[in-house]
Parts: C-alpha cells; sequence; structure tokens
C-alpha cells in the first residue's frame, strides 16, 4: 500500500514537472518568436536597432543627484542615475509606507473612537483617490509654496519655498518633486498596508488577547509578544506586495518630473528611437528589482520565524 | 502550519519568477541583436490605394498645441499641422474634411508612425539627422521654420538666454528641446538645473507656479504658451533662439509615391501663395491665361496623375484649405506668432519651393 501510493505520487510529480517544462517552453518560444518578428519588422521599416545606444553620449541634461552626470557622460550612466533615483524613493517611501501602514493599522481596533475612526477616514479616503492624482495634487500643493526668493526660514540654516527644502548644515537638499512623489507613494501604500495589518491581527483568536490579558500582560505587551508574532505570518505576504507595488507606482514620477528610472527611459527613447530595447531594459530592471524585495523580504521574514 | 506553507509559498514562487525574468531577458536579447535569416517582406498595395478604400486618411497631431493643432468645442481640429492633414486629403481623396485625427503625445508619435496606425505624422516634429537616419523616416517638406528658447516673467529682466545661468528650467521630455538646451549650456559653460514634466499643461503649470525659472519649447509653441496665460504681459518669450527647428510632417520611407504626395501637398500651398492664389480667388483662377496658373489647377496638362492624384488635386488644397499665408493668418498670426523666416523668399523669408510643372 505505502509502496503503490510512494510511486503513485512520483509519477504525479513526474507528470507535473513535465507540464511546468512543457509549458516553460511553449512561453519562451513564443517570445523568442515574437522578439524575432519584431526585428524583422524593424528592418524592414529600416529603423536600427540594438543596445548600442547605451554607450553613446545622452546629450541631455538631469537634476543633480547622486550618481554625478552631465550632458556628455553615457546613457547607460543616465539610466543609473534615474536607477538609483527609484531606488532610492522606492527604499525611503517603503520605510514610511510600512511605518504609518502598522500605527494606523494598530489605530483601526483602538478602543478609543475618535483614534479607530480617524485611521478608518485615512484608509477609506487614500485607498479610493487614484494615485496619479494624489501625486500631482502634493506637487501642486508644494509648488504653492513662497517663492526662493521670499523663502520660509524657521531655523538658521533652513530654507522651505517652491524650489525645495534645503538644510545647509546637514547638507540636505530635497526638491519638490522628490517630497510630492515621496508623499504620495507612502501615504497612499501605508492605507493598503493599514488595512493587511488590521486584518492580521483581527485573524489572531480573541481567546489569545483574553489569556494573555488574564495573565496580567498590558495592553502594549499583549500586543507586542502575544498579537502581532502571531498576526505577521498572515501580514507580511500581502504587505511585500505593497512594497512591489509601490516600486513600481513609482514610475509615474514623469508626470511631475522627478528624474526616475522611467522618465531617463522616455527621453532616452526620445532620443535615440530605440523604443522596444529601452522599454525591454527597463521592465527587467524593475522585475529585477522588486524579485530583489520580494527575496530579501520573504528571507528576513524566516530568519526572525526560524529564530 | 501556517509556517509550512509559508517557507514552502516563500521557495517557490521566485523560482517561476525568475523563468518569467529569463524569458524576457531572452525576447529582449533577440530583439536587440539582429536575427538572421528571416525573409524581406514587401507590403502589397500603396499608401494611396489604403486611402481611398478606407475613405478617410489617418494623420497623428499633437494633444493640443496652440496654432498647430487644437481641436475646437464643437470637436473640429484646427491649425498649421492640421491643414498640411488637410491638404493632404484634400489631393488624395478631394475632400480635406475627410481625416481621423490621432492626437499623440510627444514621446508617442514615433510609435505610432513605426506601428502604422497614422498615414502621416503632422504634430511639430523637428527634423533632424538621428531621425532621418535612424528611426528610418523620410520628412518631405518643411512647414514652418523654428527655434528653441525660453518663455521668462517679465519681472526677472531677462533678455537674452546667456542670462539664465543657475536657474531651473521645465519642459517637456520627448523633444529636441532637451538636448538643445543641454547642448547651449555646455557650450557657454552655463549651468542649469531641469524639470522634466511629461505633459505640456502640468509642465507649463509648474512653470507658472513658480517652480521653474524658464520654459523651453520652440518659439512658436512658447507665444502660443504666452497668449494663453491668464496674464500674457507678465511673460516675455526671448526673441534669439538657440537651435534651428525645422518642423514638417513625418512618413514612413517604403512607400515612395506617398512621400512624395506629401511633399507636393505642402509645395501646392506654398506655389500658391507664390501664384497669388488664395482659396476666396482660385475659382475666378480656373478661367486665367497665365500657363503655370493653368498647370496648377489642372486646366491644362497631366501632372496630378504621375502621381495618381486627380488632375484637381492642387485646386482641392487651395479651395479647400488655402494658401500657406492663408494658413498663417488663420492659425498662428492670431497667437501674434511673427511669420519671420516662414515668408516667402521675395518678401525676406525662406519659402523657396519648385514648380508645379
Amino acid at each position: 500500500m505505502y509502496l503503490i501510493s510512494a510511486s503513485h505520487a512520483t509519477r504525479v510529480r513526474r507528470a507535473g514537472l513535465l507540464w511546468q517544462i512543457g509549458i516553460a517552453t511553449a512561453l519562451c518560444s513564443a517570445a523568442v518568436l515574437i522578439a524575432q518578428q519584431t526585428s524583422a519588422n524593424l528592418r524592414m521599416r529600416g529603423i536600427a536597432s540594438g543596445y548600442d545606444y547605451l554607450r553613446r553620449a545622452a546629450g541631455f541634461e538631469l537634476p543633480a543627484g547622486p550618481v554625478p552626470f552631465s550632458s556628455s557622460a553615457t546613457f547607460a550612466r543616465a539610466l543609473a542615475a534615474g536607477l538609483v533615483n527609484t531606488a532610492r524613493m522606492a527604499g525611503l517611501a517603503i520605510v514610511a509606507a510600512a511605518a504609518i501602514g502598522v500605527v494606523t493599522g494598530i489605530a483601526r481596533l483602538s478602543s478609543v473612537k475618535a483614534i479607530a475612526g480617524a485611521a478608518r477616514v485615512y484608509v477609506n479616503t487614500v485607498r479610493n483617490v487614484p494615485l496619479l492624482l494624489q501625486i500631482l495634487c502634493w506637487a501642486a500643493l508644494l509648488q504653492r509654496l513662497p517663492d526662493a526668493t521670499s523663502a520660509w526660514r524657521p531655523l538658521r540654516g533652513v530654507s522651505l519655498s517652491n524650489r525645495g527644502l534645503t538644510m545647509f548644515t546637514a547638507g540636505v537638499a530635497v526638491t519638490p518633486e522628490f517630497a510630492a512623489l515621496f508623499a504620495a507613494l507612502s501615504i497612499y501604500t501605508a492605507a493598503f498596508i493599514s488595512e493587511n495589518v488590521r486584518g492580521g491581527i483581527e485573524s489572531v483568536p480573541r481567546g489569545q488577547a483574553e489569556a494573555a490579558a488574564a495573565l496580567g500582560l498590558t495592553r502594549l505587551d499583549v500586543l507586542r509578544r502575544i498579537l502581532l508574532p502571531q498576526a505577521l505570518p498572515v501580514i507580511v505576504p500581502p504587505t511585500i506586495g505593497q512594497f512591489v507595488s509601490l516600486t513600481k507606482n513609482s514610475s509615474l514620477a514623469a508626470a511631475i518630473g522627478y528624474p526616475d528610472l522611467m522618465s531617463v527611459t522616455t527621453t532616452t527613447i526620445n532620443q535615440t528611437g530605440q523604443a522596444i530595447e529601452a522599454f525591454a531594459l527597463a521592465m527587467a530592471i524593475y522585475l529585477a528589482i522588486n524579485l530583489a524585495i520580494s527575496a530579501m523580504a520573504r528571507r528576513r521574514f524566516r530568519l526572525e520565524d526560524a529564530a | 502550519m501556517t509556517r509550512g506553507r509559508f517557507a514552502r509559498g516563500a521557495s517557490r514562487i521566485p523560482r517561476s519568477w525568475i523563468a518569467a525574468w529569463l524569458c524576457l531577458a531572452a525576447a529582449a536579447a533577440a530583439a536587440g541583436c539582429s536575427a538572421a535569416g528571416t525573409a524581406e517582406r514587401t507590403s502589397g498595395g500603396t499608401t494611396l490605394d489604403a486611402v481611398r478604400t478606407r475613405g478617410f486618411l489617418r494623420c497623428g497631431v499633437s494633444t493640443g498645441i496652440a496654432g498647430f493643432s487644437t481641436i475646437d468645442g464643437r470637436g473640429e481640429w484646427h491649425g498649421l499641422d492640421v491643414d498640411v492633414c488637410r491638404a493632404i486629403a484634400a489631393a488624395a481623396l478631394g475632400d480635406a474634411s475627410k481625416v481621423r485625427y490621432t492626437p499623440l503625445s510627444a514621446a508617442r508619435r514615433f510609435a505610432a508612425l513605426q506601428a502604422g496606425d497614422i498615414d502621416v505624422l503632422a504634430r511639430n516634429t523637428t527634423i533632424s539627422f538621428q531621425r532621418d537616419a535612424q528611426l528610418g523616416f523620410e520628412f518631405p517638406a518643411v512647414n514652418w521654420y523654428d527655434g528653441t528658447t525660453f518663455l521668462v516673467r517679465r519681472s526677472r529682466g531677462v533678455e537674452r538666454p546667456q542670462q539664465l545661468d543657475g536657474t531651473t528650467i521645465c519642459l517637456t521630455p520627448g523633444t529636441t528641446t532637451e538636448a538643445d538646451v543641454a547642448d547651449y549650456f555646455r557650450k557657454h559653460g552655463l549651468r542649469f538645473t531641469p524639470v522634466v514634466i511629461e505633459r505640456v499643461e502640468e509642465a507649463v503649470a509648474a512653470y507658472q507656479n513658480g517652480r521653474c525659472d524658464a520654459f523651453s519649447s520652440d518659439q512658436s509653441t512658447l507665444a502660443g504658451i504666452r497668449a494663453r496665460a491668464p496674464n500674457p504681459a507678465d511673460h516675455v518669450v526671448l526673441a534669439e533662439t538657440i537651435s534651428r527647428s525645422p518642423l514638417g510632417p513625418a512618413v514612413m520611407p517604403s512607400d515612395g509615391r506617398w512621400v512624395k504626395i506629401v511633399r507636393w501637398s505642402v509645395y501646392a500651398m506654398v506655389d500658391a501663395e507664390e501664384l497669388g492664389l488664395t482659396s476666396a480667388t482660385i475659382d475666378a483662377a480656373l478661367g486665367s491665361p497665365a500657363p503655370e496658373i493653368r498647370r496648377f489647377t489642372g486646366v491644362e496638362g497631366d501632372l496630378g496623375p504621375m502621381l495618381g492624384l486627380d488632375r484637381r488635386w492642387a485646386y482641392a488644397i487651395v479651395k479647400q484649405v488655402g494658401s500657406m499665408r492663408e494658413s498663417y493668418e488663420r492659425n498662428l498670426q492670431p497667437l501674434g506668432i511673427e511669420r519671420g523666416l516662414n515668408r516667402l523668399w521675395k518678401d525676406g523669408g525662406l519659402l523657396y519651393v519648385p514648380d508645379i510643372r
């Protein structure tokens, strides 16, 4: 009996594997066929193709950033500058979104009605307004700050105007485009994370909290030691999905002029005409970033879980 | 239980993702390198035949550039570029109104032409070596001689582009402007910070809200933006241009006859001005004894059929669209845009085209 079922299981597994290989081959050949056809069509229309453009001088300017850049630098460097800007935006906004999301998610379960209500209004409003609209709205708001000539100077060495926030002593300069995109992305994504957190905590059987309270644990300890650890396996997977969404959504930057990967790609396409190549490259980079985020988040969670 | 499910999911999902990623990479590589051994396909039927069978011309225009292509409250398109579409439709179909317009962003326009979604692109497109040589387009004619310059607040007292050192400049992507401005500042050892915003409307709003010190584009585009600003007198378009931007319609090169039809449709508007013909006088000109006018209107000779067009193709253009002067006076003059280089050669401009003979 045991032997039969084992060989049966092997057969099933083998059949499954065959299916997987078959489907993968079919998909891959379809992709290669489309690529070949496209390349043939491009040549038929006299459009030069290839990735040679990456080594040519870009010929356009980017705002000053962590990657030194001038118009005589290559398209590859422009792409790198865009990638760093995207990574910086995604990294900071993910941290902010997670923080806001956890706080508001817990706030929604607060026994104080005002706090729970405020959190609910926040989540429902922000989740149901298109992100692009929110980004444009933040950008418009920040453009309404005073002119550079009449900038607010609340402290020595700090200036805030519609040209951005500058803290001379700390060496920090934030452009309005960065601030608008950062605010919109983190606040929007946090609303979804907030729901994940609330759902995760509510999935823990009520008896757990009651038992912990009966043992004399404080409310904070109940949350920290009993509820959150059990809620985490429910919260983390969809939240990783939100981190990935945030990174993808950061490509809306071009709408307000933050020089991210997508914005640089658009400009590159228009200077070189290599639309398919540049889009394929941008897609591969976004895919790589998001796979990295997923892998890091999962590994981190699993390590903590095992420890 | 929960832990086990989670751990298994973690090891499984990325693997299929990686496979998808590899596929994408393979596709990109194959698209990038020139795959050998694919047969050259010859396109059956000409563009003119396709347009006639379809009954209308498909023309790519802007999403709204004052004077060149804008849509009015009744859903009708107007502008210098729109008149090019109308002239081609008049020549090919005998009816200037048989045009379907496709509004395209600067970034989308070339893909639409390459994909064959439109028969002709008439969208403030600067003719350049690279667009000609690498993108493989044909630019049959110039319909407006322009140049990159800047829109600035009058209160700043800027009179020349050189005085813009250290400023922030708003731009739209997908234009030659981005490269022109970078070249100019580099050449003069000046610095600027670009703010590149995708849609013209938002880029202009950013300038008007004071986010940028200047907005850069072609001179005629800037004049249109200034004319529509809440208070036009507060802004100036700098008179000095930092580049030459000859604008013209673009077509795919595969159909040589279609390239010529587009070229001569634009030339016919210029020739009409040269001959003193307008939409109002063209009917009277049908009885003219002057041989060049008789050839132009098709009363004499067989010029139209040489391109597969009707004998009266140029007559149809002038009757329904008008001469180049009429197009300018209708579309650009009301915005306060000077004709400048776009006058006839005998009036001190650059318009000089071959005869229709």
